[in-house]
């Protein structure tokens, strides 16, 4: 079959799609979006989290018919000033993540980057550290111990509080 | 207190930015965030098929025939390959060529690979895998793992004559080996059960106080988050290109290319992307059925393993079964001990003779006791076989003899602490095996530390007591406080660190430093693999420090280099960091040297006079002396390159003698401590942590933040194996291969640490470093369950805790 989505802003088409696909397949094999990472395939571990219509949701539970005529973003659509020029500038998220050590072996971080940005897109104010953990309680990570990520949202939080404040 | 050894110089201060000490960030950090860090299952090229095993379904059955056909006729399938099709050696291994390439005659564990499929989707290879007939006859399970090592009677997992023989570890029956140690008045009674029976019996009138307890450590999952996969391509030469998650490139291409029928260097190995690692790669999963399939369908081969195939695919950390006896004085003084401890290899020996000879040397802990008997062995079943995970034998040890140090303690009525420190070993101790540590170890320091820590605020002293999610159960609101109980507990483990018992596990780097846009830059070349532990950003910083040059690129990891050994047992900074630093020592003095024929350098001038700071030589007494730039001159416009390429080896070590156990077989010994606090539902089971606080001595600190991570993630894996996770199996079946019944801990049940480091420098070590990674993993465990039972009062002798132990029902 024939999926029809928009994918970071992008309309795009995916062709000879075998119905049993996840959307997590189709990003990843036919898109060439692998940066949704496959750690579990049912749901429990948010490597895959990708916002759909603007909510985050684990894409492995979406089967690729259910995402035509959706909008998807992925990790690679989270980096500011992407495409253009060459050269990306990390989103405030990405780079709080690499500052503050979040990062290990990564394969986790695409979902926590996704599901970080939605925290902070939909918290008034600085999260603490109970409403990070609750936020972040369906993404697992094996090499942190979490506490870096938690450094990470602060991070990130304080600099989206920064860029707002200075009215950019 | 501070560090008293000084015979080694640890003066790290540079003036070369993101140099050691400092915490740069990690160079793949940025691909990492942004998606595009290609790992070993986001790699793709035009035309490529899927790959799929098939696997048996049965923990022992004999194979009575395989038929293929059906599978080969649908559609789309390019490849069905069974042991027949092997090329080479039918079996492989890490230590012993036990396990088959695909199976033959019988399976040994449910989930052993006995064909496998390439076709041009997933779905289609999975569906021809259905069309594979194997007729089986179903086998009973040797699925016990106490009878396998005692019972002569008890069937054979492998038939006699089938294995390679190695004397030294008494193999014998399902005993892949036996490790005995002596030490004090067993020692002389050494081969005369009654006369060590004679020497106990003495020994325990002697004590005031002794305790002997039976424990288990269930199976743990190492749970990367990066499931085995990878790709094979074959090449123009016959040979093939494989793009793997691996620990260590070389041993895998050692183990490949045999059973490929190739030499070893037309198997060319690359690190794609790793996914963590934590011992499960240690081992091989696909590499060798990619190959095979490529090699055949002369097309690339992509495999990638779901979850519940990963659980099946790789080594878990071995169970064990567990028996301490332990006798002290009424001061806390300990006279003697003794230990029974039985790993459960599974079906194939992967690690287990090595894990054995950890878990045997370090058995009894960081502990002065005189008299000591020890008996490990590692086992053949048909459970799943286990192999490498962090810690590596010493955890299951480590939760047992920690348990009994609580239980003396209680017995004696003494604080935990306090007994520990009557009995801590120190610098110029001998552990059980007679080696001496001859290197700093502050355990005395390092636990009064802990005990001193501040501690968490009280419950009643919390905000709002009453906040669910500071509670045992949290938002599922199982209670609003009552039935909550706070303890504490205390851990300590002993870790050795690299490889042992005659290992040389060496590693290589090559070093290469040229002028490039009138700039020094620097590539370091090693075969070592990045599982995520931050060693690629530890190499820049090596480099950048020993050459002073801020500019420095880390190749890619292959086996275009020489061994860099494996990124386990704590070994990379120590091993490759060490490889690294001899390889800019040589670059350093060809430079110099390059300086004096140039006559640059007064010809009298040592090179220790001598450095490189800021791109430049410089002279202790002239001052600078030439830019690099000029010295070497535009790499691109025939300048010179300066290269060069070293091995580092640790001290030798000594294999341990197979019947008192005698010898000096570590290379480097690591500690950590750990205090741990926790909310005890005594009602339900149910358990919050909400403290876990480390003491570690880590010899110098290279990445302040890397070494945080590392102490972090190690405890969170200890906080695991001491409340969730344990691969549950029953009649060799393992019942929760998934992330919904497998518990790894998630960001709601790790609490914050406060981490105090401690940097007594071994003088063995490069920069006086010790590895890192592996001891908090042993001590936060014991730490826990400690902390459990103080709430409780339980006995809590198995780890994982279960809910039924704290509330005391049988299941």
């Amino acid at each position: 079959m024939r999926v029809n989505l928009n994918v970071n802003g992008e309309d795009v088409t995916a062709d000879n799609v075998w119905p049993g696909e996840s959307l997590l397949y189709v990003l990843r094999e036919r898109l060439g979006l692998p940066g949704s990472k496959n750690a579990c395939e049912q749901g429990e571990c948010g490597s895959c989290t990708v916002y759909f219509d603007g909510v985050t949701a684990c894409s492995c539970m979406i089967a690729a018919g259910q995402a035509e005529g959706r909008e998807v973003r992925t990790v690679e659509g989270l980096a500011e000033g992407t495409g253009k020029g060459g050269d990306r500038t990390l989103g405030v998220v990405q780079e709080a993540f690499v500052e503050a050590g979040a990062v290990q072996c990564g394969f986790c971080t695409p979902g926590l980057l996704v599901q970080t940005d939605d925290l902070l897109e939909r918290t008034v104010g600085a999260p603490g550290d109970a409403e990070i953990r609750e936020a972040l309680a369906g993404n697992l990570c094996r090499c942190t111990g979490y506490e870096k990520i938690i450094d990470a949202v602060h991070l990130a939080a304080g600099r989206r509080a920064e860029e707002a404040g200075s009215g950019s | 207190m501070k560090a008293t050894t000084k015979t080694v110089t640890t003066d790290l201060s540079s003036t070369t930015k993101d140099g050691l000490g400092a915490s740069p960030r990690r160079p793949d950090g940025t691909l990492k965030v942004t998606g595009e860090f290609a790992y070993s299952s986001d790699l793709w090229m035009e035309g490529m098929l899927w790959g799929a095993t098939l696997r048996s379904p049965h923990p022992h059955a004999r194979i009575l025939g395989i038929d293929v056909t059906e599978a080969l006729r649908l559609p789309g399938v390019e490849a069905v390959l069974t042991h027949e099709d092997v090329p080479g050696a039918k079996r492989y291994g890490l230590e012993y060529q036990d396990q088959p390439v695909l199976a033959f005659d019988k399976v040994r564990y449910k989930g052993e690979a006995v064909a496998v499929v390439a076709a041009d989707h997933p779905e289609t290879a999975r569906r021809a895998m259905e069309r594979v007939r194997v007729d089986y006859e179903v086998l009973p399970p040797v699925s016990d793992s106490v009878r396998a090592a005692h019972d002569p009677e008890y069937p054979l997992v492998h038939e006699e004559g089938t294995l390679p023989v190695h004397e030294e570890y008494r193999q014998s029956g399902n005993r892949v080996r036996h490790q005995p140690i002596r030490s004090g008045d067993f020692a002389a009674a050494a081969e005369s059960e009654e006369e060590r029976l004679r020497v106990l019996e003495r020994l325990r009138a002697e004590a005031d106080a002794v305790v002997e307890t039976e424990y288990e450590v269930g199976m743990q999952d190492q749970a990367f988050l990066g499931p085995e996969s990878g790709m094979a391509v074959p090449a123009e030469d016959g040979g093939v290109d494989l793009y793997v998650a691996t620990q260590w490139l070389h041993v895998d291409q050692k183990q490949i290319a045999p059973a490929l029928g190739l030499p070893q260097d037309k198997v060319r190995l690359t690190l794609a992307g790793v996914g963590g690692a934590f011992g499960a790669r240690e081992d091989l999963s696909m590499q060798i059925h990619a190959a095979m399939l490529a090699l055949r369908t002369g097309k690339p081969v992509k495999f990638v393993y779901n979850r519940e195939e990963s659980f099946y695919g790789h080594v878990h950390r071995h169970p064990a079964k567990m028996r301490f006896e332990h006798g002290a004085r009424a001061d806390g003084t300990l006279v003697y001990a003794t230990l029974e401890i039985i790993v459960d290899g599974g079906a194939y020996a992967s690690a287990t003779p090595a894990v054995v000879g950890v878990a045997s040397s370090l058995g009894i802990g960081p502990y002065e006791v005189p008299h000591v008997m020890v008996d490990a062995y590692g086992v053949y079943t048909t459970n799943p076989p286990c192999g490498a995970m962090r810690g590596f034998g010493a955890v299951q040890a480590c939760f047992g003899y920690e348990s009994q140090m609580d239980k003396l303690a209680s017995e004696l009525g003494m604080h935990p602490v306090a007994l520990r420190v009557k009995n801590a070993m120190a610098q110029g101790s001998r552990i059980i095996t007679g080696q001496e540590i001859d290197m700093p170890l502050p355990m005395v320091e390092m636990l009064e530390r802990a005990r001193d820590l501040p501690m968490p605020v009280e419950r009643t002293a919390l905000e709002d007591p009453s906040d669910q999610r500071t509670l045992p159960g949290g938002v599922a609101g199982t209670t609003r406080g009552e039935g909550v109980v706070r303890g504490v507990g205390y851990g300590v483990g002993l870790k050795n660190l690299c490889f042992s018992e005659g290992f040389d596990d060496y590693s290589t780097a090559r070093v290469r430093m040229e002028i490039v846009g009138g700039e020094p830059v620097v590539l370091v070349h090693t075969a070592a693999a990045e599982v995520g532990q931050g060693l690629v950003t530890i190499k820049g910083q090596i480099a950048r420090t020993e050459l002073g040059v801020e500019r420095v690129a880390i190749a890619p990891s292959d086996t275009q280099v020489g061994s860099a050994g494996s990124s386990s047992a704590s070994r990379q900074s120590y091993m490759t960091g060490g490889a690294v630093k001899v390889a800019c020592e040589a670059v350093r003095e060809s430079v110099f040297a390059l300086a004096r024929e140039r006559g640059i350098v007064p010809s009298e001038a040592a090179d220790a006079e001598l450095s490189l700071v800021g791109g430049k030589v410089v002279s202790e007494s002239a001052g600078v002396l030439v830019s690099l730039a000029d010295l070497l001159g535009e790499s691109a416009s025939g300048g010179t390159v300066v290269e060069e390429t070293r091995e580092h080896h640790h001290r030798p070590t000594e294999v341990l003698d197979p019947t008192l156990g005698q010898g000096a077989s570590h290379t480097q010994f690591g500690m950590c401590v750990h205090r741990a606090v926790v909310d005890v539902d005594v009602d339900l089971g149910l358990v919050k942590v909400v403290a876990l606080d480390a003491v570690q001595d880590v010899g110098k600190v290279l990445h302040p933040q890397q070494l945080a991570g590392q102490i972090q993630g190690g405890s969170a894996q200890g906080l695991g194996l001491a409340l969730t996770e344990e691969i549950q199996v029953k009649d060799s079946e393992i019942r929760n291969p998934s992330f919904t019944d497998y518990l790894i801990p998630t960001i709601l049940d790790m609490p914050p640490m406060r981490i105090d480091v401690l940097e007594h420098p071994d003088p063995h070590a490069p920069y006086g470093l010790r590895g890192a990674g592996e001891p908090p993993t042993l001590s936060s465990t014991p730490a826990i369950v400690a902390a459990v039972r103080a709430a409780t009062g339980r006995p809590l002798t198995h780890a994982p805790v279960r809910p039924e132990d704290i509330v005391g029902i049988e299941l």
